[in-house]
């Protein structure tokens, strides 16, 4: 099983249960407390302090690993939100056809004809800015694309002969959607979720550097990026932390979802 | 240089291996040819037969050193006009394919250009080859359209491939690989996709024109009455291995191995056709129907009637609105006029308003086994589901159902956690099968379920379906293209044409004289097994015409 398993999905695999374990083990690994003013303003990276200090004088792997944390528990819950709606409403278009699938083709159109960032710090704006919200607000608005393609994957399936069958037998939507559909659409699904997952962590990142995401004291990702970014112009490096970590979890996560979609797609010779 | 004696393709001792990887595996090569050896000569037609796997497209494509999709030479040589083709890399085989040997593929509408007209196309390679000038060649062309029995041969290549009739279009194949005056031609399958009555003339103009020209050719087909028309030899696979190899008279008269006389006696059902009597179990009446957003009429007023334990064959080509007719009666296309009544009771029109009890009294064939079948649920839950779904069965008692169910289709209750993939197609056909019984209906209703199947496979399926229409007393709503498939199991017969039931009866009346002009057309293109049938027909034809 292990051995079988190629050496970019290996990297992959390895890179994401990284960052996962930090995730959940933060406040068992991270050095000091996650507010927790330790040194100096910008001190450099020492034995106390790994990658430094923030500019506020906290210890920046502890920021980094809490960070982390809160980026990726909302990306995770957002994407499942997404993705749970997106399918499902994505599957019952395309099986009832006719004026269910005009009304939320259209609705989902209207939605998407505005850019996501834009609707999002409207809605945010007059929101309070709580966590809930913000996965609740970032999930529905990432469903319309999951929508999109769920629907275009379901449509080529619902054609098949033997959705034909299912339906001359009487079975109902739920069965025609989870046991006919959704087996046979899960690999382009997973694919994309590994996709969507790093666009929610993008999208959190860029509320917070904006200032209307995760709310300080609180760390996340894009919020190190902001604290930090006026130390880029000192020549201090430490915004660029949260970058790298957010590129190589962004390049492992999808390494992996290749190689899910690649074994899925051997399985038993289906799609 | 050559001396006459010398055959044009040698082939000696040819292996062919491919590269498989099984769910989960690591790749594995296997050999899928095992050693093949034959001559042709000048001016011969060999007939390749054998079932799908038997490796008929892949020898016929050794010819021209090609292997198909992974598919590799491992073994073996092919000489063409004396040099070894194998041997020669590069430039040579260039010069060789669409040059000293072309191909026609089963499909033509899948190989042309739809954007390029069709004279381009025919003539391409024989100028690309410098065989010809681009005019010569076009001449060339023009008499090649007019001896394959083109209409206006001098104007049909300034037309698009979709504009011209897939009889047609598979004649204008087969000019295009006689256009560079090749030595050898393989014909795969060029008559398999056509109807009966398009096929006759395909055949004839590619016989008339492997006469007229002298080249030899290479005639792959898994039906032995097709092949028995066209070729002086013909050699027999099976799963890669050479199982007969004679001349045309000599496997169709005398086979000698017990494979080659089961494809011979094939199709060889004897059927008692059942009186028409009781009530009829479904009814059709004045059905007519169209599709959304057309304006004409696919069916028009069909009457049929169809009696319990019977089987009501629906004849006709592609087009004739036969598989329309399983829809308006499956409910999937409601009509737009006209009355269906079964079992004594108006069946709705539509679908979503019928009862559970209608739908589980008619249950559906399909003709491709492969897409009737979810390809992520096991034989378990395939045939399980309708069980569960009509009768409310559980747990043990809807496992022995299942086995009970797999034992009448004459499959072993080992398949029961096996996936369609790794099915034959005649198991996945059986399956679907059992998938029908398991709702314990009155009508089945079979679109084309033997059509993609292999002749011997096909048979094995017409037989277990008549034996479970004794047992189970289910009535077959039979539709089908082919006649032999009709007379094997019908007790009674439509036929349609063009939307509509030209001849209706039982299956004594509709197969015996007089004939109406179509039933005649239809019936005389049946291909029989013998040689010099073709002929036949074709002077019976002429004669009748001269006689209006």
């Amino acid at each position: 099983m292990i051995r079988n398993i190629p050496l970019a999905a290996m990297v992959g695999l390895m890179f994401t249960g990284l960052y996962f374990a930090m995730a959940i083990l933060a406040p068992w690994i991270a050095p000091y407390g996650m507010a927790e003013i330790v040194g100096d303003v910008w001190e450099p990276s020492s034995p106390e302090h790994l990658l430094g200090t923030d500019n506020i004088g906290r210890d920046l792997l502890t920021r980094m690993i809490y960070g982390g944390r809160t980026t990726i528990f909302i990306a995770t819950v957002a994407t499942l939100i997404s993705f749970c709606t997106g399918s499902i409403l994505g599957f019952w278009a395309a099986v009832a056809g006719g004026w269910v699938d005009q009304l939320l083709s259209r609705f989902v159109d209207l939605v998407m004809s505005i850019p996501s960032l834009i609707l999002a710090l409207v809605i945010l704006s007059v929101m309070p800015v709580t966590v809930p919200v913000l996965v609740v607000v970032m999930g529905v608005l990432d469903s319309t694309r999951v929508f999109r393609l769920s629907r275009a994957v379901a449509v080529d399936i619902t054609v098949m002969d033997y959705v034909e069958a299912a339906k001359l037998r009487g079975e109902g939507y739920r069965w025609v959607i989870f046991r006919e559909i959704l087996p046979n659409a899960l690999s382009p699904l997973v694919a994309e979720m590994g996709l969507r997952f790093i666009f929610m962590v993008l999208f959190i990142s860029t509320l917070s550097f904006l200032g209307l995401g995760i709310q300080p004291p609180e760390a996340d990702w894009g919020g190190i990026v902001k604290e930090n970014a006026d130390g880029i112009n000192y020549g201090i490096g430490a915004a660029l932390y949260p970058a790298v970590a957010i590129a190589t979890l962004a390049i492992s996560v999808n390494l992996v979802a290749d190689w899910v979609l690649n074994r899925t797609t051997s399985l038993k010779g289906g799609r | 240089m050559q001396t006459t004696q010398s055959p044009l393709l040698q082939v000696r001792d040819l292996k062919i291996g491919a590269t498989i990887t099984p769910p989960g595996g690591r790749p594995q090569d296997i050999e899928i040819v095992h050693g093949v050896s034959f001559d042709l000569q000048k001016g011969r037609v060999l007939g390749l037969i054998g079932e799908s796997g038997a490796g008929k497209s892949t020898i016929g494509l050794s010819a021209m050193a090609y292997g198909r999709g992974g598919v590799k030479i491992t073994g073996g040589q092919v000489w063409v006009n004396g040099r070894d083709i194998l041997q020669t890399g590069g430039s040579n085989l260039r010069a060789l394919r669409g040059g000293e040997v072309t191909y026609v593929s089963q499909s033509a509408a899948a190989s042309f250009n739809p954007a390029k007209k069709i004279m381009d196309q025919v003539v391409e390679a024989a100028v690309h080859q410098g065989k010809f000038t681009r005019s010569a060649a076009e001449k060339r062309a023009v008499q090649l359209f007019e001896k394959l029995g083109l209409p206006d041969p001098e104007n049909i290549g300034s037309r698009y491939p979709h504009q011209v009739s897939g009889g047609q279009l598979q004649r204008c194949m087969t000019a295009l690989a006689l256009c560079p005056e090749p030595d050898l031609v393989v014909f795969d399958e060029p008559t398999t996709a056509l109807d009966v009555t398009t096929q006759i003339d395909v055949l004839m103009a590619i016989k008339e024109a492997i006469r007229d020209t002298g080249v030899a050719a290479i005639y792959i087909t898994h039906d032995l009455a097709v092949v028995a028309q066209v070729s002086d030899d013909i050699m027999v696979l099976k799963m890669g291995d050479m199982v007969e190899y004679g001349t045309t008279e000599q496997i169709i008269t005398a086979p000698r191995e017990a494979y080659t006389k089961a494809l011979v006696s094939v199709r060889s059902i004897d059927h008692q056709e059942k009186p028409a009597e009781g009530t009829p179990l479904l009814r059709v009446e004045g059905i007519s129907a169209r599709y959304k957003g057309t304006n004409f009429d696919v069916l028009k007023n069909v009457n049929v009637e169809l009696r319990p334990g019977q089987t009501l064959a629906v004849v006709g080509e592609s087009g004739s609105g036969k598989s329309t007719l399983a829809r308006v009666i499956t409910g999937l296309l409601p009509a737009r006029q006209g009355r269906l009544s079964f079992d004594g009771r108006v069946l709705s029109p539509d679908l979503p308003a019928r009862s559970r009890e209608d739908l589980r009294e008619l249950q559906m064939i399909y003709q491709m086994a492969d897409v009737a079948m979810n390809p992520r649920q096991t034989v378990g839950t395939i045939i399980g589901r309708p069980l569960e779904f009509y009768f409310g069965m559980k747990g043990d008692e809807k496992k022995r159902r299942i086995k009970e169910l797999l034992e009448e289709i004459e499959m072993g209750d080992g398949f029961i956690d096996r996936y369609p993939a790794e099915l034959s197609g005649g198991q996945k056909q059986r399956v679907c099968i059992a998938r029908a019984l398991a709702a314990k209906p009155k009508l089945i209703i079979c679109d084309e379920v033997t059509s993609a199947l292999d002749p011997l496979v096909a048979d094995g399926i017409l037989k277990l379906l008549l034996n479970l229409q004794k047992v189970e007393d289910v009535a077959y709503l039979f539709i089908t293209h082919d006649l032999a498939t009709v007379r094997a199991i019908a007790d009674s017969i439509a036929v349609m044409y063009k939307g509509e039931v030209v001849r209706y009866g039982t299956k004594s009346d509709v197969l015996a004289p007089p004939f109406d002009d179509y039933t005649d057309l239809l019936l005389s293109s049946v291909p029989e097994m013998r040689t010099g049938w073709l002929e036949d027909v074709i002077a019976n034809r002429k004669m009748e015409s001269a006689g209006h």
